[in-house]
């Protein structure tokens, strides 16, 4: 076990090709093993940041570290070897799940990693099993319901064996069932988590710490506890618990 | 092996009738050497053409319906895989695969969207809405479509899809595929012997 942060982002500052600067200047760094929850408003510049954090964006300004290593849109061995530590599981499952059936799709990642024959089928019935979805291995993924695509998503990533799990709006559109299944799974997961959320009970559920981005900048870091029941940290930040929620 | 009943492939052969109907016509109506059969006056070479499409036909027909009942849409594609079409064709019929169900479920909250909003396509003057909810469409699956391949790269595409599992092919699979191309075979060995 290292001491080596599982992410490093210093001074990272984005502007889109039009002009539209969505980030001013990030610093975060987050330990092997945390869970935090990244909470801001729409439009703050979570996504942005990321499609930062496999090189998808490059970098303009300032550097992003997984494990140590600096991510480099530049150079492609580099990234391929980032965007295998680095599992996004994306807000719509649709988007993610693109294969013919659930096996394949889980199988995609490892496969572009080099895993062939026996090596990729157990990765990929270990994904399956880890989120409680290998019974449907065989299944087209148009067939499940929402949650259960939900949890072939993060399977998909997780077959990757990621240093970091980074999730977008991981409860959206979920049923209560479905988002206590995925706590669950979420909790059973000895791995560094990002949640990019807006669902402040669920960040406070699952993730130890908090940072709110608002701005293109971190405006808050702290214990989500803290940070929760400062009501006026979260109205300046267009951030709200929902009504009969209290963390005082 | 295929376990499907007479009367189901009868059901779906149906769809070559109105293709046919005017090649049971063709005996009846043109010129030339004229004969009788079953009472009824025919054109040797109308009888000729229309039997041979009818032929043609119904064969072409029975031969899709028998692929599309047995085999599944993806069993197809690998099956082209394996023939060699260009893989970035086969890519593409999977995605189209993938996301046809995703799209046209897409289409459908629309069209009640609309609806729920008091709008009912009955003619022409609708067309207007029709061809913006169409472009609205096109450019959520356009949009969809970048999504997918960010979620791809951010899995390490480097521009091959995994190829799909390949199966080895029984000699019952064999001889189950070669039997209508054999019938066809003998069909046409029979009209050359006999003349036609």
């Amino acid at each position: 076990m290292s001491n080596v942060p599982s992410l490093q982002i210093k001074e990272l500052a984005f502007a889109y090709p039009d002009g539209n600067q969505a980030l001013y200047g990030v610093n975060l760094t987050i330990q092997k093993g945390e869970r935090v929850a990244l909470l801001g408003p729409n439009g703050a510049g979570k996504t942005t940041l990321v499609m930062h954090m496999n090189g998808i964006h490059p970098t303009m300004q300032g550097e992003v570290r997984i494990s140590g290593e600096l991510v480099d849109s530049k150079n492609k061995e580099s990234l391929k070897a980032i965007r295998s530590k680095v599992g996004i599981v994306f807000q719509d499952p649709d988007d993610q799940l693109f294969m013919p059936t659930v096996g394949e799709d889980v199988a995609f990642g490892p496969y572009n990693m080099g895993l062939r024959g026996e090596a990729l089928d157990k990765v990929v019935a270990d994904a399956l099993t880890q989120v409680g979805m290998i019974d449907f291995i065989d299944r087209p993924p148009h067939h499940l319901s929402f949650g259960q695509r939900r949890r072939v998503a993060v399977a998909t990533v997780l077959a990757m064996k990621p240093e970091i799990l980074v999730l977008d709006e991981p409860s959206s559109n979920l049923d209560p069932a479905s988002r206590r299944e995925l706590a669950d799974i979420l909790r059973s997961l000895d791995i560094t988590i990002v949640m990019v959320t807006h669902d402040l009970p669920y960040a406070f559920e699952l993730c130890e710490r908090s940072v709110i981005l608002s701005g293109g900048i971190i405006v808050a870091d702290d214990k989500t506890g803290q940070i929760l029941s400062d009501e006026k940290l979260l109205k300046s930040h267009r951030l709200e618990l929902p009504v009969g929620f209290s963390f005082k | 092996m295929s376990k499907i009943s007479i009367l189901l492939l009868f059901k779906r052969a149906l769809i070559e009738v109105p293709f046919v109907f005017f090649a049971i016509l063709m005996p009846f109506f043109g010129e030339g050497e004229k004969f009788s059969i079953f009472g009824l006056s025919v054109y040797r070479d109308g009888l000729l053409a229309g039997t041979s499409i009818v032929v043609k036909g119904t064969l072409g027909v029975l031969a899709a319906v028998i692929l599309s009942t047995t085999t599944t849409a993806r069993e197809i594609l690998r099956g082209l895989e394996k023939l060699k079409l260009p893989m970035i064709m086969v890519q593409i019929a999977s995605f189209m695969l993938r996301y046809i169900n995703v799209i046209s479920d897409e289409m459908e909250r629309m069209k009640v969207a609309r609806e729920s909003r008091g709008f009912i396509a009955t003619g022409i003057k609708h067309w207007k809405v029709l061809a913006t909810a169409a472009a609205a469409l096109f450019i959520r699956s356009y949009e969809r479509g970048e999504r997918v391949h960010l979620a791809m790269l951010s899995r390490g595409f480097d521009g091959a899809l995994p190829s799909l599992d390949s199966h080895v092919v029984t000699v019952r699979e064999w001889l189950t595929a070669l039997s209508i191309p054999g019938l066809a075979l003998i069909a046409s060995i029979t009209a050359l012997l006999i003349g036609w």
